[in-house]
């Protein structure tokens, strides 16, 4: 009838239940917040992934800083994938299934992102994309949103800048990465809605470090009035330095893929004169003072160089709407369950950010539209606003 | 043909670099047997110290030469460290070590440079020569002449001095060598630092051109071995002949037939020469006596 375990051995035994009890309440009310991010810091990416980086840190440590978000901390989880898919399958995995966060931003590449939608699809957690190619929303995918401008807008603006030239028959080099290829296909597909005729395509591999054979045949190549070339990394810089070398006359394009002061640097004079669509970011300063975008670009990049000594790049910026549009999304939500901030995020209206104004909706999982792109031009090492 | 000769001027300037790596490749291999795979790294330091070295401050003709120092110090290093210790294993656990040695560079490379591309000036501009249709940049002739002379060095080495005479002596036959007084350990690590130096020269020279960056020798070994066996492992002649016909092929087979495939070539390459010919174009049978 009486207990067997004396009186002080009970009291002992209820008060590490209730100290137990204590310890796990504040853990599963006031826990951290968990972001994943799979990025290309180093490898042939790196001048993509690398500002990825910084710029995540640097938000999340800005946040944590004011109390973080709904009061919880974030707790950013970041994996180097060097620019390889099947390592970036694997960390989705780890970011999944060991660190269980809740939210992912990045895939730095298409190769890596493709690779990762499937595990994040799977375990049904939204994933923000920092990739270009439009087949990561088209077809839309439930959990996979992007913040980047895809390939095709890369062509359309392209195109639309070449109809005001009165270009109208030109020749392509492309990358055979997945963003090179994707843009390429993307361009063909597109062309002749503008009225533009390819009269000649050539490839290169992305570590390739001579592109003079495949330039000399489109140089050859008679009636060519401009040229595109589809990629991102070391590539264009090679393309572009090469194009100079061999004398070719007709006006360059690249991609936004190229987007970033290192492909000045790295193209050097052979730079002066290329054009590339590109968010407003590149030239904040330049931007006149009643664009929408002016406030949001001059401080993020003004922070950025002041926090991290390197100049501005909008692989860094797409990664800092990422952040700001998943954000948004948690404080509508008031929790960071995966599903509810999904739901969240596909709502964003009108927020500004540093790649355009995103309305995202069930069928667009970008929300940039054309006028996101402006037409820059490289002049004395520097980018210029096309009128 | 304007274009032909616009390959052929590509062809050669790749093909120059590929025939310094293969050089290399041949120095260590005649002297001890072994396929350095580290060789690929020498470039990369040579070009990568360099950028360095300038972007803090030094004299771009000083960086350049203590970039050859420091590289010719991490090739003597290689030596002693690890294959030198490791001088009684089969050739085939040498091979890994150096495999292993590369990737421990690259490593290491990324932690003391960083993960970018970098460019070094042209030695006199970047306007390119014209020259029946054709351009050839003044850089791309600095690398032709250079491989030439470091070639030229090479050759006068070893067949004037009593230097040449030893290293020639080691790669014939190392027991032999030994028993004349030649020390062998000491042969084999100068042709550790001579690769290295090349290796270094090579990086300098064509930086300008191809750009460097941490990871840049996998591709070169890869490539420099698939010349050195075109020519004949073991032949330097058939280095340098191996490394300006895989240029050649690589440009030609991009111009004219496929962009896209250019990498393959080489190994296309290596595998032709395996099933066809393995001593290489100029590579003598080996022939074991027993």
């Amino acid at each position: 009838m009486s207990s067997s375990i004396g009186f002080s051995r009970r009291a002992a035994l209820l008060a590490s239940a209730f100290a137990l009890g204590a310890s796990l309440t504040p853990a599963l009310a006031q826990g951290e917040i968990k972001l994943g991010a799979v990025l290309s810091v180093t490898g042939p990416a790196s001048f993509l992934g690398d500002p990825e980086k910084r710029t995540l840190e640097m938000v999340v440590e800005d946040v944590n800083a004011k109390g973080g978000i709904l009061g919880r901390k974030v707790r950013l989880i970041v994996y180097d994938d060097a620019g390889d898919a099947n390592a970036a399958r694997t960390f989705a995995t780890r970011l999944l299934e060991e660190d269980k966060v809740t939210a992912m931003i990045g895939g730095s590449t298409t190769g890596t992102t493709m690779a990762m939608i499937p595990a994040f699809e799977d375990a049904q957690v939204p994933f923000i994309s920092l990739a270009g190619a439009v087949q990561i929303i088209q077809p839309v995918k439930k959990w996979v949103f992007k913040t980047p401008h895809t390939d095709t807008m890369a062509c359309e603006k392209i195109f639309e800048d070449m109809k005001k030239r009165g270009t109208t028959r030109i020749g392509m080099i492309s990358g055979t990465d997945g963003f090179g290829k994707s843009m390429r296909d993307e361009c063909v597909k597109v062309a002749g809605k503008y009225g533009i005729e390819i009269l000649h395509e050539e490839n290169y591999g992305p570590r390739d470090t001579d592109m003079t054979p495949q330039l000399t045949n489109i140089k050859n190549k008679a009636g060519v009035q401009a040229v595109i070339n589809p990629g991102f990394g070391q590539g264009p810089a090679i393309v572009t330095r090469n194009f100079r070398q061999l004398g070719i006359t007709v006006p360059l394009y690249q991609s936004h893929g190229v987007a970033s002061k290192q492909f000045i640097e790295l193209a050097g004079p052979a730079a002066e004169g290329v054009r590339l669509p590109a968010a407003a970011l590149l030239v904040a300063d330049k931007l006149p003072d009643n664009d929408p975008q002016k406030k949001v670009v001059m401080e993020y990049s003004t922070n950025y160089a002041k926090r991290t000594g390197q100049p501005v790049s909008t692989f860094g910026g797409h990664a800092y709407d990422g952040f700001m549009i998943w954000k948004e999304a948690v404080e509508r939500a008031k929790t960071d369950n995966p599903a509810k901030v999904r739901d969240e995020i596909e709502r964003t209206k009108g927020y500004i950010g540093t790649g355009g104004i995103v309305n995202m909706s069930p069928t667009d999982h970008m929300g940039l539209d054309l006028s996101a792109f402006r037409m820059l031009e490289i002049r004395n090492g520097d980018w210029t606003l096309v009128p | 043909m304007p274009e032909l000769l616009q390959f052929a001027f590509s062809g050669l300037t790749v093909g120059a670099v590929y025939a310094l790596v293969a050089l290399g490749f041949t120095l260590i291999y005649n002297a001890s047997d072994v396929v350095n795979f580290a060789q690929g790294e020498f470039v990369m330091l040579g070009g990568m110290a360099t950028v360095f070295l300038h972007l803090a401050g030094v004299p771009l003709p000083l960086a350049a030469a203590l970039a050859i120092l420091i590289t010719v110090g991490v090739g003597l290093a290689l030596y002693a460290f690890a294959i030198d210790p490791a001088r009684g294993s089969s050739a085939v656990t040498i091979i890994i070590i150096t495999i292993g040695a590369s990737i421990f560079l690259r490593g290491v490379a990324q932690v003391i440079f960083d993960k970018r591309f970098h460019a070094l000036p042209h030695w006199f501009g970047s306007e390119p020569i014209r020259l029946g249709g054709a351009a050839i940049l003044p850089q791309s002739l600095v690398v032709l002449f250079g491989a030439g002379l470091i070639v030229a060095l090479i050759f006068l080495v070893i067949d004037r001095t009593l230097l040449g005479r030893a290293i020639l002596a080691t790669a014939a036959n190392r027991l032999a060598a030994r028993l004349v007084g030649i020390p062998v350990r000491k042969i084999v690590a100068l042709s550790f630092a001579l690769s290295a130096a090349i290796g270094a020269v090579a990086g300098i020279l064509v930086t300008p051109i191809t750009l460097t960056s941490y990871d840049v020798g996998t591709l070169l070994a890869l490539k420099g071995f698939a010349a050195a066996m075109l020519g004949g492992m073991g032949s330097a002649v058939g280095a340098v002949v191996g490394g300006l016909l895989l240029g050649l092929a690589e440009s030609f087979g991009a111009g004219l037939i496929s962009s896209k495939y250019k990498d393959a070539i080489a190994f296309l390459i290596i595998l032709g020469v395996l099933f066809v010919r393995p001593q290489g174009l100029l590579g003598k049978k080996s022939v074991e006596r027993v």
